[in-house]
Order: C-alpha cells, then sequence, then structure tokens
C-alpha cells in the first residue's frame, strides 16, 4: 500500500453511496412481498390448499407455473400464501420486541439509578441462553404451534433490545438540547417523548430492519423442524420440510421456498444497510 | 489477569442461578399442573383423590420456594430424572447425543474463523478492488442464506448431482463437509465482513500512519498495527457466533442425519418430555456460558485496556 492510500485510508472507511439501484430493487421486492401479504387471493392463481394428486410433483408447466407438490397443489400459490405466515408472524415478533424494549429498556434508561440496575441484571439472565435453544425449550413447554413460535423468538429475544434501547436512551440523555429542554423547563415525560425518543426510535427502526432477516431465519428455522404452523396451512420453512423426501427426484420443490427466504432476507438486509448509511453512518453495531 | 479471571469466575453461579429461576418459572408457568402429567404417564384416572395424593407426592403442596430449592438441589447434582418417553435417565440420553453435537459445532467454529479471517484481510487490504467486491459479495449471500437450504442445496448439488458425498450419517470427514458449511456460512459471512470494515478503521489511525512512515513494510504494518486492534471486535462476536452455530447445529443435524441433540430435542418437544427438556436447556446453556468465559479471557490477554479497567474498578 503506498503513501497516498494510507493518507485516504479514512475517507476510504467512510461508507459511500454505493449500489442505489441495489436499493430501487430491494424497495421493489418488499413491496411485491408486502403486495403479496394484502392481495394474496386476488394475486395467486389457484387455491393455495386444493388437493389434485393426479397432477402431483409436476415440473413447472403453463398451468403451474412453477410446478405442483406432492398433493398436486400449485406451488406458486402456496409461496404467495406462504409469505402471510412467514412475514406476517416476523412482523409481530418485531412489534412485540420493539414495545418490550421500548418499554423495558426506555424505562430503565431514563429512570436509572437501582431500577436500572435490576432491570439490567433481569436482562442480563435472559442474555445468558443461547437464542434458538431457549426459544426450542420454551415451545417445548408451550407446546407446538405459530403463535408459540412468536411467543417463544419475542422472549429470547426481546432483552438484546431492550439493552440496546438503555443504551441510545443513556447516550442521548447526555447531548446537550437536552439540557437544554431541563433548563427550558420541560418535564421529565415530555424529554422523554418529546426529546429522547425520536433519536432512539430512528437507529432502532435501522436496527430492526437489519434483524428482520435474521428473525425471519430463526422462525422458518423452527418451522422448518415442524414446530410452527399445522398441515396444510403454506409457509416457507414447512415447505422445504414436506418437500424434503423429493430432493432426490423433484427438487425444484425445495429449492423455490429457500429462495423466497433468501430473495426476501437479501432485501431486508439491503434496505437496512441503507437505512444506516443514509440516517446515521457512525452508527453500527453489528449484533446476533 | 488471575484475578480478572476470578472475578468472572464467580459471576457464573449466580448467572446460572438466575437462569435456573426463569426455567423452573416458564416449566411452572407454561406447563400446567404437573401432578396431571404424573397421572397421564402413570395411567392412573385423574380423580380428585388421585390428583391430591400425586400433588403430595411430588411435593406440590410446598411452598413455592421450597419446591424450587428442591428442583435446583435436583438439578445441581445433575439429576434431572427420567425421560417420560424412554424411562431412562435423562443425563445419560443427553450425554450419549452431546459429543456428536459438540464436535459440529466445533468444527464449524473452527471453520468459521479459519476461513474468514484470510477473507477478511485478503478484502481490507484492497478496498473497493476485485477482492472487496468478491468477499463483500460472497458475505451479503452469505448472512441471507437459512443453514437448513443451504444444507439441501448442497445435498443436491454433491450428492444428487455430482455424487461425491455421502447425504446423510456420521463417519469420516466426507460426512462432515456438508453439514459444517452450512452450519458456519453465516458467522463466517459476518466475520469476514466486520474484519473488513474494523481493519480498514484501524488503518486509518495515526498509530498506523506513524508505523508506515518510520518504513516499516506493509505485511509489518498489517500484522503488528492493523490486526491487532481490528481481531478485538472479532473475538466478542465469536461469543454470539458460538450461540448461533449451536442453533445452526441443531437445526442442520436434522437434515443431515446427524446423531446429535438436534432430533433428540425435537423429539422431546413432541413428546413434551419435560425432564429432558430441562436438562437440554440448562445444560446448553452451562456449555454457552462456559464458551463465553473462555472468550472473555482471551479478550481480557487480547486487550490489556479491558484488563485493567476490570481491575481499577474493583
Amino acid at each position: 500500500m503506498s503513501m497516498e492510500n494510507t493518507l485516504l485510508a479514512p475517507v476510504l472507511a467512510a461508507p459511500r453511496r454505493r449500489g442505489v439501484w441495489q436499493v430501487r430493487i430491494a424497495v421493489a421486492i418488499v413491496a411485491l412481498l408486502a403486495l403479496f401479504i394484502v392481495a394474496a387471493p386476488f394475486i395467486a392463481p389457484h387455491d393455495p390448499d386444493l388437493v389434485d394428486l393426479a397432477a402431483k410433483l409436476q415440473g413447472p408447466s403453463a398451468a403451474h407455473w412453477l410446478g405442483t407438490d406432492h398433493l398436486g397443489r400449485d406451488m406458486l400459490t402456496r409461496l404467495i400464501y406462504a409469505t402471510r405466515i412467514s412475514l406476517g408472524s416476523v412482523a409481530i415478533i418485531l412489534l412485540l420486541v420493539l414495545a418490550l424494549g421500548i418499554i423495558v429498556g426506555g424505562a430503565s434508561g431514563f429512570i436509572g439509578g437501582r431500577f436500572d440496575r435490576i432491570v439490567m441484571r433481569f436482562c442480563d439472565v435472559f442474555l445468558t441462553f443461547p437464542t434458538f435453544v431457549l426459544a426450542m425449550f420454551m415451545i417445548g413447554v408451550l407446546g407446538i404451534g405459530m403463535v408459540n413460535v412468536i411467543a417463544a423468538v419475542v422472549l429470547s429475544h426481546w432483552a438484546w433490545y431492550a439493552r440496546i434501547v438503555r443504551g441510545l436512551v443513556l447516550s442521548m440523555r447526555e447531548r446537550d438540547y437536552i439540557a437544554a429542554a431541563e433548563i427550558a423547563g420541560a418535564g421529565r415525560v415530555r424529554i422523554f417523548t418529546e426529546h429522547i425518543m425520536p433519536g432512539v426510535l430512528a437507529q432502532l427502526l435501522v436496527l430492526a430492519t437489519l434483524d428482520i432477516g435474521h428473525m425471519m431465519m430463526h422462525v422458518a428455522g423452527l418451522s422448518f423442524l415442524g414446530l410452527g404452523v399445522a398441515a396444510p396451512t403454506p409457509e416457507w420453512g414447512v415447505m422445504i420440510n414436506d418437500a424434503r423426501q423429493f430432493v432426490w427426484t423433484q427438487p425444484l420443490l425445495v429449492l423455490w421456498p429457500g429462495m423466497m427466504i433468501l430473495i426476501s432476507v437479501m432485501a431486508f438486509n439491503r434496505l437496512g444497510d441503507a437505512l444506516r448509511d443514509r440516517l446515521d453512518p457512525a452508527f453500527r453495531i453489528e449484533h446476533c | 489477569m488471575l484475578r480478572f479471571i476470578a472475578g468472572r469466575l464467580a459471576l457464573i453461579p449466580l448467572m446460572l442461578l438466575g437462569v435456573s429461576a426463569v426455567v423452573f418459572a416458564m416449566l411452572r408457568l407454561g406447563r400446567g399442573d404437573p401432578a396431571l402429567d404424573y397421572l397421564r404417564l402413570s395411567q392412573i384416572p385423574p380423580t380428585d383423590a388421585a390428583i391430591a395424593k400425586a400433588r403430595v407426592l411430588l411435593g406440590l403442596d410446598r411452598p413455592l420456594v421450597e419446591q424450587y430449592l428442591t428442583w435446583l438441589w435436583d438439578a445441581v447434582r445433575l439429576d434431572f430424572g427420567v425421560s417420560y418417553a424412554t424411562r431412562r435417565p435423562v443425563l445419560d440420553e443427553f450425554l450419549y447425543y452431546l459429543p456428536a453435537t459438540l464436535q459440529l459445532a466445533a468444527v464449524a467454529l473452527v471453520v468459521t474463523l479459519a476461513v474468514s479471517l484470510p477473507l477478511g484481510i485478503w478484502a481490507a487490504r484492497h478496498p473497493d478492488k476485485l477482492p472487496d467486491q468478491i468477499v463483500r459479495g460472497i458475505a451479503f449471500i452469505g448472512v441471507s442464506m437459512p443453514n437448513f437450504w443451504l444444507g439441501f442445496l448442497l445435498v443436491m448439488v454433491f450428492s444428487v448431482w455430482l455424487g461425491l458425498l455421502p447425504p446423510l450419517g456420521k463417519g469420516g470427514v466426507e460426512h462432515m463437509l456438508m453439514p459444517v458449511l452450512a452450519v458456519s456460512l453465516m458467522s463466517l459471512s459476518i466475520n469476514a465482513r466486520m474484519l473488513r470494515t474494523s481493519m480498514l478503521e484501524a488503518g486509518g489511525q495515526r498509530h498506523v500512519l506513524y508505523a508506515r512512515l518510520r518504513g516499516l513494510s506493509d505485511g509489518n504494518v498489517t500484522r503488528h498495527h492493523i490486526l491487532r486492534n481490528a481481531l478485538l471486535p472479532i473475538v466478542t462476536a465469536t461469543g454470539m457466533h458460538i450461540g448461533e452455530l449451536i442453533g445452526g447445529t441443531l437445526v442442520v443435524e436434522n437434515i443431515f442425519g446427524w446423531p446429535g441433540l438436534g432430533r433428540y430435542a425435537v423429539s422431546a418437544i413432541y413428546n413434551r418430555d419435560f425432564p429432558v427438556l430441562q436438562c437440554f436447556v440448562l445444560l446448553m446453556t452451562l456449555i454457552f456460558v462456559l464458551c463465553n468465559l473462555v472468550i472473555d479471557i482471551l479478550y481480557a490477554w487480547l486487550d490489556p485496556r479491558i484488563r485493567m479497567f476490570a481491575e481499577r474498578s474493583r
């Protein structure tokens, strides 16, 4: 590396706006997935649960663009309907995790003192578990089902968010404009909701977008193990599990649902990266 | 250093105490009445008299704190009772399946580090050139790839299509290649990307510029002045990756017929086999905590600032 490069290194390390077209594609994919969730019955060409054993395990054709599964159900239709469960569950999980994180972490960081210490010790206990093991244990205790998968993922992840929100609140409290608001006579509640939370929420949004992919894979992994939705309901992870016995004869059946997961996760990750670069270049948390 | 290690060791019983309280609370809140479970499995009709008798037998009439302490004492002695499904001691079964899982996760961890470090360094030494773009591309796909699906893709390519690797079972190296790759690709990608970023960051610091001005060779600067700082975030991240690798192993085992805890735990969930579940969660957490202890010590060893801060704040 030459001298010029050395001097330029900090400039090179700074995030640059690259790949605008990638972000556009990512936005388009997310919009398409949202459309699938809202309008699945209008877009999907067939009935997702219509069993037609005469047409089972077909390859792609004009009638069935992506072929049919082992019960002759249309793959494309099931993939579209599956978006509802696979992504909808993640949306619910994120909302709950964010709500818990903001309430617990926000209160902990803002009130401080002994309350803060006790709450953080409580979070530490949850952070001690390996998340996937904790989620499996909770499903074991609660029973199999998508609602319990959601509960398990929320309970195994909320403490991460509480910790992060607390950290963000603490760093916001040190800012000069908070002191200015205090001097101006703003009340504690007002300072919290109007001066601290907007900054915290912006950074949380970035983090949550980057985490959608991670959550999706958690949910898909659990439902791949058969711990999520029951038989006829389409869901990407379950569809991969259903198709596994046909890996040798009709590998496309495994390929499609995984492709849906891969593409959605890539879109959300790219979007999260772009949001992060845009909102706060200095903010970087790699977290699992 | 010894004081640092002692401080960390002293924390572990406290953490485990908290963990056990959470597990106990969930078992009590989530599972319903243990007396009913007991009667169902003993095939005794759940009459009121039988339930009352079972409650006394199981100690459920005692105060909750006393129940917790009894349960905790059993857990500390690693006495988790017998499995509902197989009627064999849970600990024996757990220890029978554990080595395969640990083996897979450990090899995946080694592969993660062995592959991600060269990739990250390679990318950081040629920022925005071809190597960087290749590594970023791999990492971008790698972090978005579901591990179980990757497992099937590998089976399709290397077993079905090329016929090179066995799709199932445990044996030699050829049995390990696909499961290990499926488990480690995500952590590997995150690590490579992180190392690239932190090396570029460390490379912009003034002591690196000074080292260059002194005329030290490029390799020398990278090794001694950039990498040493840039590796610290990787050490922290490895602690988190271990959790992910354990989770990934539990899922991927199901694809490759790997005889580990993955399938054992899933069947315990199906059977609502509570003794197995509590043994599983407690001992896996213990292993995870011990791994993180090693990571913490490694971190303090690599970064004198942490060590000194921990000792001064005492």
